[in-house]
């Protein structure tokens, strides 16, 4: 008897989300089996990566990926060019981190400024996200989604504090959503079910259970997007079925695997390629758990998982 | 766990009524409140339907998928009734499911019908001599019916076995003997043979107030043993809510704490 290839079959499928304008709109999700998994059923999109920029300078980032945007990076229209033009990004995901309290704390209206700058300078969709405090996000948010009005964007995160506001302001200006819990699947779940229950259409949601770094808690983001996939194809669970995203490049650019010396660490090799191995295995680990949209800042890394995705679809 | 919505059937007086008359809104309508309510097959109860059977069954089946986009469970023991519903049945919503076949040799030839139209079928495991004692002698009749199952050409994973709910208020002992036969039946084939029941039989004849006590409690119970499907009332909002919590407990759903409103 010839040998069969054992199969998993599914019963539900991840919902496609859309975003940006034509012609240069990009699909996330649609997929009936697990990650890669083809030969189960359809995976109609690969996954896609979008580059991190800022609306100030990334004076916190090390050294080592700060200088790849050299010249740019204090102006978010030329680094979001430069994404666009030189890097062929797909999409760009704008932290409007200056509007932090404990950083500029720049109001919601120089942000929609910001946004509305960035949005008449590229072509490519845009993620809008917001500066991950609470209160400040729900106003920043508001103004963001406003003035992005017509270009539908992804905006993010509305948490389980302040995701009323936000989701009204995505219904109003037609944006996605991304719901960002941490690392609580049974929360994730209890968030879409709310914002679903908002009136706003499961279909333009995305989900983002909290990314961490290989070696910061991986394990954990690794299980419970996993788990979330799992729900969402074999249990054919609704309410789980939204696009994962993974903010990866925020949590891998902080630890001290990325920044210690070589003097400092002379057992670890290249401070340079060590960075760029970090994001990239951290962003590989997520597409595997089920990741449809990630989030990075090195354009080496980028790069290397753009190898891996196109070797393993 | 499939819901079989049991609410049409010749039984209520109400869709006798529209059958008779051939009015299709009372039974659209008792349809989509089922679907609505989260009812994955309609069962289509119209008795022994001995005349116009056929007309029947085939007004009610296409009535019903007018309105409600989900396969039927046709429920007679007339076999041309039978026939003529699933010549109707809308396969795109899903394929039907015939109820049903047992041990009793006029029940055959509805093994005959779900090879010949594609359906699947309830194997009621009810014998020549009487009601099965115990839950080893429902399993006995139903590797008979696996077995004759496969001379008629219905693979077994089309094969829903029934092990006949009884009224607990006079045959409290069978409450046990069902549930080991759930189980059992499980382990009869590999894949797990499916498993399904008619919920309301255990609490007939019991003070109506406390039926929906009865069913769910054992519904709890059925679940935990693996059962696949219930032909049970979904618009007994406990009895919903039961059936959402244990699946809970048994890692079928994910928790949240609006998990009963989804």
């Amino acid at each position: 008897m010839a040998y069969a290839v054992p199969k998993e079959a599914y019963n539900g499928k991840v919902l496609n989300v859309k975003f940006g304008k034509a012609p240069n709109a990009v699909s996330i999700g649609g997929e009936n089996a697990m990650p890669f998994l083809s030969f189960e059923g359809e995976i109609p999109n690969k996954p896609v990566i979008a580059f991190e920029i800022q609306d100030m300078p990334p004076d916190d980032w090390p050294d080592t990926v700060k200088n790849q945007f050299a010249g740019v990076s204090s102006d978010p229209v030329k680094w979001a060019q430069r994404c666009q033009n030189e890097l062929k990004a797909q999409a760009i995901a704008l932290r409007l981190i200056s509007t932090h309290p404990d950083r500029e704390n720049r109001s919601p209206q120089d942000a929609a400024k910001t946004v509305k700058d960035v949005l008449s300078a590229i072509n490519i969709p845009l993620i809008i996200l917001g500066s991950n405090n609470v209160e400040k996000d729900a106003s920043v948010l508001v103004a963001a989604a406003e003035a992005a009005g017509g270009y539908n964007c992804i905006i993010g995160k509305a948490q389980e504090g302040n995701y009323k506001t936000i989701v009204a302001a995505a219904l109003a200006h037609n944006h996605k959503i991304i719901a960002m819990s941490e690392l609580d699947i049974n929360l994730a779940k209890q968030l879409n079910i709310l914002i679903t229950q908002m009136g706003f259409n499961k279909e333009n949601l995305i989900t983002d259970p909290m990314c961490s770094a290989l070696g910061y808690g991986l394990e954990y983001t690794y299980s419970v997007m996993e788990r979330i996939r799992l729900a969402a194809l074999l249990q054919n669970d609704a309410t789980m079925q939204p696009p994962i995203a993974g903010d990866v490049g925020m949590y891998v650019w902080k630890i001290k695997e990325v920044s210690a010396s070589e003097s400092e660490a002379p057992l670890w090799g290249s401070l340079e390629e060590r960075g760029i191995a970090w994001e990239a295995l951290t962003a590989a680990a997520m597409l595997i758990a089920g990741t449809n949209l990630l989030i990075m800042r090195h354009p080496k890394a980028v790069e290397t998982v753009q190898k891996v995705i196109k070797e393993l679809v | 766990m499939l819901v079989i919505g049991e609410k049409i059937s010749i039984i209520a007086k109400k869709v006798r009524e529209a059958m008779m008359k051939r009015d299709p809104k009372p039974v659209q309508e008792l349809a989509a409140a089922q679907w609505k309510a989260g009812a994955h097959f309609i069962d289509v109860n119209i008795g022994p339907a001995e005349e116009k059977g056929e007309d029947l069954m085939k007004w009610m089946a296409e009535s019903i998928q007018e309105k409600v986009h989900l396969p039927l469970c046709l429920d007679t023991t007339n076999p041309s009734a039978l026939e003529a519903g699933l010549k109707a049945h809308n396969n795109q919503w899903g394929r039907a499911l015939i109820n049903s076949t047992s041990n009793e040799p006029e029940r055959f030839i509805m093994l005959e019908l779900a090879a010949k139209y594609n359906a699947q079928v309830i194997g009621l495991t009810l014998g020549k001599g009487g009601l099965p004692a115990d839950a080893e002698e429902r399993c006995a009749i139903a590797a008979e019916i696996m077995g004759r199952a496969l001379e008629y050409g219905v693979p077994l994973e089309d094969i829903y076995l029934d092990p006949l709910i009884l009224q607990v208020c006079t045959m409290q002992d069978h409450a046990m003997h069902a549930l080991k036969a759930v189980k059992m039946f499980q382990e009869l084939n590999d894949p797990p043979m499916k498993t399904v029941v008619g919920l309301s039989n255990i609490s007939n004849g019991v003070p109506k107030e406390m039926r929906s006590l009865i069913d769910r409690n054992y519904l709890a119970l059925l679940i935990y043993e693996g059962l696949t499907a219930a032909i049970m009332n979904p618009l007994d909002k406990d009895l919903m809510d039961t059936l959402k919590t244990v699946e809970v407990f048994v890692g079928k759903t994910l928790y949240a704490h609006s998990y009963l409103e989804t």
